[in-house]
């Protein structure tokens, strides 16, 4: 207990120490990597007691999948809902460190959290569509950012369905509730009304967890079309889903990043024992 | 009476379980359990005779309640009749002027509906928004502790007996108003519908607060991940998810405000006005069943049948607002 107390400080006085320095370097190293939309450096994070996520160090680059994998318990989820700052919805979560985003740190509490997640766009383990019409979900994120008009947002609607390939299975029943639809359906529309906003980032939890293999296809094919336009970070447990469409993963362990490179290497030539262990099935 | 039954039940299993306990210390060394349980099959043959009749006496017990509400009714109908050959339906319906106690008898009923509809309306406008601001509140705001601190609170505001309520109105809200508003007289309806309003809250709050609760909480993150404040998820998504069980405890509330007696019996008067201002004294429909049941009313006179003409009235209204707010909460339900 009292030891735990005690690191948590040392780790605050370090962080604190560190965070000039590391702003010169973030300001630095920007003008060679623009292609980096995320750059955790030295973010640590407890629930209450539990220290879930330790010392994580990662640089995710634009416009590329990354794939986030590791075993139940790893710190996957919690490391991406701390990149919208969901994680705080949880009462008695503390974080140490930084993460920039855009040359910002998020974690910085007069950081605005609903200008992020404009920005940062989610799709949940579970599909979870308002219990409205298809075309109230998608028209939902512009109308609270106070886009009213009927024309704009009837273009929204078809836009953002069209760039989830759905809008041709819903396009004639765009008034009917969305529990209407499939899993599969669902999960779709989740990810065209989190694209109604243009964001620059999509989160993925474990987005096909809950879905028939058909329907993993589908959202895989669309990963694949959406990071053309859109960074993706993708947590999922399903190892070949990574190997599949990611560019870049990162292998967590215990609240820890074992390992981080591109997919090709990870997955044929990993450096560290553990993530053979996993990748090969050993455990997890 | 339920428990009752539970407990026989559990007496006789105690009882058979009992006799499995002896015959299987006597048969001794090896245990075969399948054999046993055959052999306790035939034992069984009371709580099996038990388990045919309980549905049987659970549906006489279920038939009360339909039989007692089709008794009332049958008899507020008969009685009813009885009062509509002595005063034309029409009359009764249309009538400004209610005077059962004059020489000339006039039973118009139209001073008791306006007296019911504008305390409930007042009640109503007290009720409705602090009931859903609070529920909001408590279920979207407040931390566990003030949770489990502030629900119990508010349900003891609704055990509080109305009759306290009605004292309440009379002898400290009404005194209160006329310091403000001295047009206002020593009976009204305003302050009887004003604490009525009070006295509902919980009722609404309480309902409200569960509706809201029982939304899933992916729903809410789904709302904040798009970068929506918690007020916007709460009035664009919550409430709409919740909007059939608000309207539900909003018309339970219309309900409970129509057939409040004590407060405004109490606190309003007596007085048979066909008025909209809300500074007189008016009369209730259920203010005036006690007024006339707790005078003199021959059986048989026109003013005792009118009794039940007021009440079937009565009946009718909480009838048609059970029926509205079935329809409405169908109407708008967003499923999930």
């Amino acid at each position: 207990m009292s030891t735990l107390a005690n690191s948590k400080m040392s780790v605050q006085l370090q962080s604190k120490e560190s965070t000039a320095n590391e702003q010169m370097e973030t300001s630095n190293s920007n003008v060679e990597t623009s292609g980096i939309v995320y750059d955790t450096k030295d973010l640590n994070l407890w629930y209450s007691e539990t220290h879930a996520l330790k010392d994580i160090n990662l640089s995710i680059h634009e416009k590329e999948v990354t794939a986030i994998i590791g075993p139940s318990g790893c710190g996957k989820s919690t490391y991406i809902k701390t990149l919208n700052r969901m994680v705080e919805l949880v009462p008695g979560v503390q974080t140490t460190g930084t993460i920039s985003y855009k040359n910002k740190n998020i974690l910085d509490k007069s950081f605005k959290v609903e200008d992020l997640r404009t920005q940062v766009g989610m799709v949940f383990q579970k599909p979870n569509p308002f219990p409205k019409s298809i075309y109230e979900n998608i028209v939902y994120g512009p109308k609270i950012h106070g886009i009213r008009n009927k024309k704009v947002l009837d273009e929204i609607v078809e836009t953002s369905l069209r760039g989830a390939y759905i809008w041709d299975e819903v396009k004639d029943r765009l008034n009917e509730n969305a529990y209407g639809l499939s899993g599969g359906q669902q999960q779709r529309l989740c990810i065209a009304r989190a694209l109604a906003v243009q964001p620059d980032v999509i989160l993925m939890d474990e987005p096909t967890s809950a879905l028939d293999p058909k329907s993993t296809l589908k959202i895989e094919e669309l990963v694949q079309e959406l990071k053309k336009d859109y960074s993706i970070i993708i947590v999922t447990h399903n190892m070949q889903q990574a190997a599949r469409i990611s560019d870049r993963t990162a292998f967590f362990l215990n609240g820890e990043v074992v390992e981080y490179d591109e997919t090709d290497t990870i997955f044929t030539n990993p450096s560290d024992s553990r993530t053979e262990d996993y990748i090969s099935g050993r455990f997890g | 009476m339920y428990a009752l039954i539970l407990c026989w039940v559990q007496m006789l299993e105690g009882v058979t379980g009992e006799m499995q306990k002896n015959s299987e210390v006597r048969h001794g060394e090896s245990l075969n359990v399948s054999e046993m349980i055959a052999q306790n099959k035939n034992k069984k043959s009371i709580s099996n005779l038990v388990e045919k009749l309980i549905p049987t006496f659970l549906f006489l017990l279920a038939l009360i309640t339909v039989l007692t509400t089709l008794g009332i009714l049958y008899t507020l109908l008969s009685q009813a009749i009885e009062f509509f050959k002595q005063v034309p339906i029409w009359e009764f319906f249309t009538g400004t002027v209610l005077k059962p106690l004059s020489q000339n008898p006039e039973f118009g009923i139209l001073p008791l509906i306006s007296g019911t509809l504008i305390s409930t309306f007042i009640a109503m406008l007290v009720a409705g928004p602090i009931g859903l601001m609070s529920a909001v509140y408590l279920s979207e705001y407040a931390s566990d502790n003030v949770r489990r601190v502030l629900k119990p609170m508010l349900e003891i505001l609704a055990g509080i007996p109305t009759i306290v309520y009605g004292f309440f109105a009379f002898t400290f809200v009404t005194p209160l108003i006329r310091e403000i508003w001295p047009d206002v007289g020593a009976t009204n309806i305003l302050s009887p519908g004003l604490v009525m309003g009070v006295m509902i809250i919980p009722m609404i709050a309480s309902l409200s607060e569960d509706a809201m609760t029982s939304v899933p909480n992916a729903m809410r993150e789904g709302s904040l991940a798009m970068g929506a404040t918690k007020l916007e998820t709460t009035f664009k998504v919550v409430i709409p998810a919740a909007f059939s069980g608000i309207i539900a405890s909003f018309v339970l509330g219309i309900s409970r405000a129509i057939g409040e007696t004590m407060i405004v019996t109490i606190a309003s008067g007596s007085s048979k006005n066909f008025t909209f201002d809300i500074t007189q004294s008016m009369q209730t429909m259920t203010a005036y069943i006690v007024e006339v049941s707790g005078g003199e009313a021959p059986a048989g006179s026109t003013i005792y049948y009118s009794l039940y003409a007021v009440a079937l009235t009565l009946f009718v209204f909480t009838l048609i607002m059970n029926l509205l707010a079935r329809y409405v909460s169908r109407k708008f339900r967003e499923e999930y």
